[in-house]
């Protein structure tokens, strides 16, 4: 990912952001009070997506130290991706069985 | 042909995710969230894993697997350690921004020194200081909530604390600042690992000074962290679904935050810097009153002859665990016709939601769950608010006692209803440290012991009269 020369374009990826903010505003306004606490957990699994560059920084021809860095990071970020959803599901359940 | 796959499924993800946080909007569609949410986090890790660049799978599988090993355990903590899970999943996820920062500075200074231009510099030394800030803050957050014996659980001060705190992170942004105009020095090296340090310093002393009734807003504020350290690292990698995905979680930690800080009628910088509860001692105006007690038997009677029942849950209910025994005496009010409703205040507990969580887990029906500003009209027509370990949030000094930390701070009316009973773990004040004097007022009367203890007395008082109706 990063051996190709690094041409960013950076207003492209601003304007990515500044659009996807507001998306996130406008939906999570939107969500029940009820499930905030869900909506945490799952927020988190969803943030836990540096599980693609971790993967990136683990699997690609780098020395050894930095691949550590790495999978360290891939760990963290998968548990987070596992524990994040499971929990959301099982918050979620109690407030469906209703 | 790679380049093409990996955008598309940049694209799916983002969808999914979209939709998933859209579900969220309803308890009844809310399980699909998740299901999107899986999806597209398949999506996106297959997707990358199958790049050509990625030639090393045997650490990829073992990390995963590690990360099964942690997660699903963490995933079956009891729901009153909901907050500190959440805490301790914002640290992991600033310790894999963080690690990935540092990876690809290090990387570039050693290999590819003319990736690191002055954009993609100042993108690392953001993910890092956003990540490791993120990390050691949420860890110290986690600790104060499961109350780990070294790290102390009311807030601690001391003179010029924010101007130690303040310049830690403005020292941490200054070497940056010299590294992004200089970032292959022969010192640019040290520099880094010094905001290394400095941000991992500043996580620490930024969640000294917090104490338990603000952690509902600082856990939202780290949330936000958390994703924003994802979008720096979007922009490091050029990679579009780390700035998507990050953006959607910081912009859900920054509504979390700002609907708890109205709630607690405070500004984020009080939040952060204000050390809640240790700032000033009010002053107690007029005479000392005394409260009183009521004995069980007292309290089912009063509830027995009630129609309307508001029950205002607080973090004590959650430290008692007494959720269950409220759902046995939901059923023993309910059966005899009595309408029964909780009031949920926004900072109730210790994160957002809190208390809904685990009236639902009590399988308490969320229909009877009331917000504040919807139940405050009625509370005047309540017969019997019944206070669970509740205290700042029913505390009418909120309304005028100006020099009080909670001053301005919108309360459940609990004062309004004709009686209140109120259950209080002990005679001593609440989290703030502030006398409450909704307990001395001629209409309420104070049950003292553990909630579930008490609520379960209370249970069988009126499990044992049913016979009478």
């Amino acid at each position: 990912m990063t051996e190709q020369p690094v041409t960013v374009d950076y207003w492209s990826m601003l304007f990515v952001f500044v659009l996807a903010t507001f998306i996130g505003l406008g939906v999570i306004r939107r969500v029940s009070r009820l499930l905030y606490t869900p909506l945490m957990s799952l927020t988190n699994a969803i943030s836990a997506i540096a599980v693609v560059g971790s993967i990136a920084v683990t699997g690609a021809e780098y020395p050894r130290a930095i691949r550590v860095l790495g999978a360290i990071a891939l760990f963290a970020s998968m548990t987070n991706i596992v524990s994040g959803f499971l929990i959301t599901d099982r918050m979620l359940k109690m407030f469906k069985k209703q | 042909m790679t380049y093409a796959v990996a955008q598309a499924a940049a694209i799916l993800a983002t969808a999914l995710f979209i939709f998933a946080l859209y579900w969220m909007n309803d308890p009844k569609t809310a399980r699909h969230a998740v299901v999107a949410g899986v999806t597209g986090m398949l999506v996106a890790v297959l997707a990358t894993w199958f790049q050509p660049e990625i030639v090393h799978h045997a650490w990829i599988v073992l990390a995963i697997v590690a990360g099964f090993v942690v997660g699903v355990p963490l995933s079956l903590v009891p729901l009153t350690a909901v907050p500190q899970r959440t805490a301790l999943s914002h640290a992991f996820g600033g310790l894999a921004a963080g690690l990935v920062g540092t990876a690809e500075y290090v990387l570039g200074l050693t290999e590819h020194p003319a990736q690191l231009t002055a954009f993609r510099t100042g993108a690392i030394v953001a993910e890092v200081i956003l990540g490791f800030l993120t990390f050691t803050g949420s860890l110290m957050a986690a600790g104060k909530l499961q109350e780990v014996k070294w790290i102390p659980q009311r807030p601690v001060t001391y003179p010029g604390q924010n101007v130690v705190n303040i310049g830690v992170l403005a020292l941490a942004v200054a070497l940056g600042a010299l590294v992004v105009m200089h970032p292959t020095a022969s010192w640019s090296g040290q520099a880094f690992y010094g905001i290394v340090g400095l941000a991992v310093l500043f996580g620490v002393l930024l969640i000294i000074p917090i104490g338990g009734a603000d952690m509902p807003t600082v856990i939202s504020i780290l949330n936000s962290y958390a994703g924003l350290s994802a979008v720096a690292m979007g922009f490091v990698l050029n990679n579009k679904l780390l700035v998507t995905a990050g953006a959607l979680d910081g912009s859900s930690g920054l509504i979390l935050s700002i609907i708890m800080c109205r709630a607690m009628n405070r500004s984020f910088t009080n939040v952060l810097f204000g050390a809640f509860g240790t700032v000033q001692k009010v002053a107690i105006s007029g005479e000392q009153k005394a409260w009183k007690q009521e004995t069980v038997e007292g309290a089912a009677q009063l509830l027995e002859q009630a129609n309307l029942v508001v029950v205002i849950p607080g973090y004590g209910m959650a430290v008692a665990q007494a959720q269950h025994k409220v759902r046995e005496l939901y059923d023993q009010l309910t059966k005899r016709g009595i309408t029964v409703k909780f009031a949920i205040h926004p900072v109730a507990g210790r994160m957002p939601g809190h208390m809904n969580v685990l009236l639902a887990e009590a399988n308490i029906p969320y229909t009877a769950l009331v917000e504040m500003e919807e139940i405050n009209p009625d509370m005047p027509q309540c017969d019997v608010a019944l206070v669970i370990g509740a205290n700042d949030v029913v505390n009418p000094a909120a309304r005028y006692a100006k020099g009080s930390p909670i001053y301005g701070m919108p309360i459940i009316d609990a004062d309004k209803a004709k009686t209140v009973l109120a259950i209080k773990r002990s005679k001593n004040p609440g989290f703030a440290g502030i006398d409450n004097e909704l307990y001395v007022q001629d209409n309420t009367w104070m049950l003292f012991g553990d909630a579930k203890a008490v609520i379960g007395d209370l249970v069988k008082q009126l499990a044992g009269g049913t016979g009478l109706h």
